[in-house]
């Protein structure tokens, strides 16, 4: 029988945090402790997914990657594949298989099950599974203080593995405990006692023993119980009943750092426990909605090979907090924001169809005249005049530096009023690129600045949503810990 | 490449008072300036041969030239639009320029017509660029504020250097504006007014940009030797440049954004056909385009006024003021005019106009016996610069 198991991971979180005091403190009622994480103004599920997915990639070769499986339940598009879009800005091929998995917080482990099943039966051999979402629950609702952003992303193999699949167990349960109905912004909840007693203990207390049991472990056998909870107490009361010892056997459950990422939070974590791992730790995942999926995983030798640059642990060390409630709320499209300067250009679905590598694929042309690349694609070199003879090359994985900038009060929206334009030179090539400077303080930029590149929304219009690459700053084991506006 | 030096001539020309011109349409604004222009040059519409229109924001895209067609009742003559971002207003005059010279017609219009205050913001809007996504978020301040911020880094300046020397071409602009009737704004200012100013994108503040305006001109054009026929002082176009950059600066690799192509190729080609060896020394004006007050100090070194990386100097010494040794702006500029697009290279050309001609419409802002003046646009991302020469003597 193939092994399959997992090759790589990569994970994301947002670099705006909310202090969950200052919700509180706003509607005169306890803080639940610690910070969420706030996906920016031009963050969603999908560049947040894409995020992932490009720390989990680390600018290897795509080639083997057929398959990619999206899972979230806040999907930026009703009807239209998230997958695709995904894969194409990750830039992978396009001779893969994609599929979203959506409505349930069970849709990331839904979508691993399905790839690890996928890969074993010979279908599919490298299947990327990210998830990622940003759920918002009720103003003053606990859940608003507990719910974070984020996402995660694994690539289940059969060579290479940094961790064997070694088994799983699933149940399925009906109950309306947490939903959200076509219409909802917000989460639905039933009471509390239910949800977390009936629900959430009982299913994953069952789902964690059924597993153990079919592959005849004791707790004490696992190295790493990655439970994701709703909340800190329902966390360590599960794990005191699972007979897990809280301070050597249990993976972080990134509450208080960032909050409970939805269907991308079972991945997240994974990712977090991989980054930490040590070869032959058993890792037990289990994940809870309407039923429960638990999964175990072997570590190899494979997980000294390469470390993520940008890992978990860093992402929650790199933040700035958001200073107002209010921004909270725009960010998340609760209140509504007078736009800046009308745009004069409406984007078209053929053009920007013609134009995806360059947009999508940040596809730069390489001329094999003179060796020089521009970004976008030119189809006659600027330097040598060379008419359609280029290679597309990418430029996405480039750090680069700002070559000049200003900060325009003119284009951004009235919560986020002023827009940093850049010019940057990536690499040695010093490719140009203009763009927009993202999850930075306007007083941060200088020239010279060493930044990299990352996928995000630009605007909405034409009823659709546009993406597009912006720059961000490389913050280079110096946290920037500031205050991020008003 | 050929010239048409002393081959044409304008005979007459019109502008209307550029501001908030609420109770004016385009329509309105090119009749106040082809008027205006028909009473200067003697003549009526009957003898315009072929009309050349610069609009670049008229009502919708794809309206031809109706606004000159439709107001002026211009009878089944060719009006031949013409868009080039900011410089359209000089690309329009230098194309009736050229249809004189090529013999085609005897006399032709070139009219300028921009409504801004049409638009309902105060700005030229977002996204200034041609692709809806690399530049969505792209507006006219923040290309140029790119400039400023790569000049000050490029030649030593600190921002707060960098800045005031802005500020000194901002008060020269405002000084010469408040004597102007014609013009939007007529308020002096002072340097500390101007660094004290809101940010629109850093490092420019509100008295770097321009404003936005309504506004029209029109010149009428004929042939050098027939000028005489209309009026005793008519004006020779002496040379002119026309220079698009290969691609957009934004992109462009290895772009300095210090200098640009554009500017360079257009006066030195203006100056050729002009037989202008030294521009500092021999003209005796230029209007240029300050939409920003970095690229009036660019230009100062793009165009061989001042000495690279050394313009600051210049501004220092008070060599581009009225009384100095190069005036530029003796109307204002951009900055006091605002710019109607379309309008503005007519404008300027009409300022050139009527200095060369000693007509200044104040006496203490007519300066002292002008042979040779200069007008310019700079447009677009900025990419496309177009240049004239005019001169009050043939030879």
């Amino acid at each position: 029988m193939t092994t399959v198991g997992i090759s790589s991971c990569g994970g994301h979180i947002p670099y705006l945090r909310l202090d969950r005091g200052v919700v509180a403190q706003i509607w005169g009622r306890p803080s639940v402790g610690g910070e969420r994480s706030v996906a920016n103004n031009d963050e969603d599920g999908i560049t947040m997914a894409v995020e992932a997915s490009r720390n989990c990639l680390g600018g290897r070769s795509t080639e083997k990657v057929d398959g990619l499986f999206f899972a979230t339940t806040t999907a930026p598009y009703k009807e239209k594949m998230n997958a695709s879009l995904i894969a194409t800005a990750a830039d992978l091929k396009r001779e893969i298989t994609t599929a979203d998995f959506a409505h349930s917080l069970r849709a990331g482990t839904g979508a691993l099950k399905a790839a690890f099943d996928s890969v074993k039966s010979g279908s599919m051999s490298n299947v990327l599974v990210v998830a990622s979402d940003c759920r918002i629950g009720y103003p003053r609702s606990d859940q608003e203080q507990t719910f974070g952003d984020g996402s995660g992303a694994v690539m289940v193999s059969s060579e290479n593995l940094v961790a064997t699949f070694e088994g799983s167990y699933s149940i399925c349960n009906e109950m309306m405990d947490v939903w959200r109905n076509p219409e909802d912004t917000f989460v639905r909840t039933w009471e509390g006692r239910f949800i977390l007693g009936e629900g959430y203990i009982n299913h994953m207390k069952e789902v964690v023993s059924g597993l153990l049991r079919k592959c005849n472990l004791e707790p004490k056998e696992i190295s790493k119980a990655i439970l994701p909870a709703p909340d800190i107490r329902s966390h360590t009361n599960l794990v005191k009943q699972l007979g897990f010892h809280m301070e050597t056997q249990v993976q972080d459950p990134l509450l208080s750092s960032g909050g409970h990422c939805g269907s991308a939070h079972s991945l997240l974590m994974l990712v977090g426990a991989l980054e930490e791992a040590s070869p032959g730790d058993m890792l037990l995942l289990a994940n809870y909605a309407d039923g429960a999926d638990a999964m175990l995983f072997k570590v190899t030798e494979e997980i000294k090979r390469e470390r993520n640059q940008r890992t978990v642990k860093g992402c929650i060390e790199e933040k700035s907090l958001l200073a107002s409630y209010a921004r909270f709320l725009s960010y998340k499209g609760l209140v509504e924001t007078a736009p800046g300067e009308p745009f004069r250009l409406m984007p078209s679905a053929t053009a920007s169809w013609r134009d995806r590598r360059s947009i999508l694929r940040c596809h730069g042309s390489k001329c094999r005249g003179c060796g020089k690349i521009t970004f976008p694609v030119q189809r006659i070199c600027y330097h040598c005049d060379s008419k359609d003879t280029f290679d597309e090359v990418p430029i996405s994985y480039l750090n680069g530096e700002v070559f000049t900038f200003t900060l325009d009060s003119l284009a951004g929206r009235s919560d986020d009023p002023v827009v940093i334009q850049t010019i940057v030179e990536l690499g040695e090539e010093k490719v140009r690129f203009y763009g927009l400077m993202t999850d930075c303080d306007p007083s941060e930029v200088e020239v010279g600045m060493v930044v990299s590149l990352t996928f995000r929304r630009i605007y909405d219009g034409a009823g659709m949503h546009n993406y597009f690459w912006k720059c961000r700053p490389v913050r280079r084991g110096g946290i920037h810990n500031g205050q991020h506006k008003g | 490449m050929g010239s048409i030096k002393d081959e044409v001539a304008i005979i007459g020309m019109g502008c209307t008072k550029f501001g908030e011109r609420w109770d004016m349409g385009a329509e309105d604004l090119a009749i106040e300036a082809a008027y205006e222009a028909y009473e200067d040059a003697g003549i009526g519409k009957q003898e315009i041969e072929a009309c050349w229109l610069s609009t670049v924001m008229a009502p919708v895209i794809g309206v031809s030239g109706t606004i000159a067609a439709d107001s002026l009742k211009l009878g089944n003559i060719p009006v031949i639009r013409n868009e080039n971002w900011c410089a359209s207003g000089h690309i329009a005059l230098l194309e009736a320029c050229m249809g004189v010279a090529s013999g085609a017609y005897d006399v032709v219009m070139a009219l300028g017509v921009e409504k801004l205050k049409d638009t309902g913001f105060p700005g030229l809007g977002t996204g200034r660029g041609m692709h809806p996504v690399y530049e969505a978020r792209r507006t006219s301040p923040g290309s140029f504020a790119l400039i400023a911020q790569r000049y000050f880094k490029t030649y030593g300046l600190s921002i707060e250097e960098g800045r005031e020397t802005l500020a000194k071409i901002e008060v020269k602009n405002h000084d010469n504006g408040s004597l102007c009737p014609k013009a939007h704004f007529h308020n002096k200012i002072t340097v500390e007014k101007v660094l004290k100013a809101p940010i629109i994108a850093w490092p420019l503040g509100l008295f770097d940009c321009c404003g936005n305006s309504d506004g029209g001109a029109c010149a009428i054009i004929t042939t050098a030797e027939k000028a005489r026929d209309f009026r005793k002082d008519p004006i020779f176009l002496k040379g002119f440049g026309i220079s698009t950059d290969a691609m957009i600066p934004h992109f462009r690799p290895g772009f300095s954004w210090t200098s640009f192509d554009a500017l360079k190729t257009s006066s030195h080609k203006a100056y050729e056909m002009a037989g202008i060896k030294n521009p500092r020394k021999e003209l005796d004006m230029a209007e240029v385009h300050d939409c920003f007050s970095i690229t009036e100090l660019l230009i100062y070194e793009d165009f061989g006024f001042s000495a690279r990386g050394k313009a600051k100097e210049d501004v220092d010494s008070g060599f581009f003021t009225r009384e100095g040794g190069l005036p530029v702006n003796i109307d204002g500029g951009l900055k006091c005019f605002g710019h109607p697009i379309g309008a503005s290279g007519l404008r300027m050309t009409y300022e050139v106009y009527k200095q060369l001609q000693g007509k200044a419409d104040l006496p203490e802002r007519q300066i002292k016996n002008p042979r040779l003046g200069l007008a310019h646009t700079f447009g677009g991302p900025p990419q496309i610069s177009a240049v004239a020469i005019f001169g009050n003597e043939k030879g």
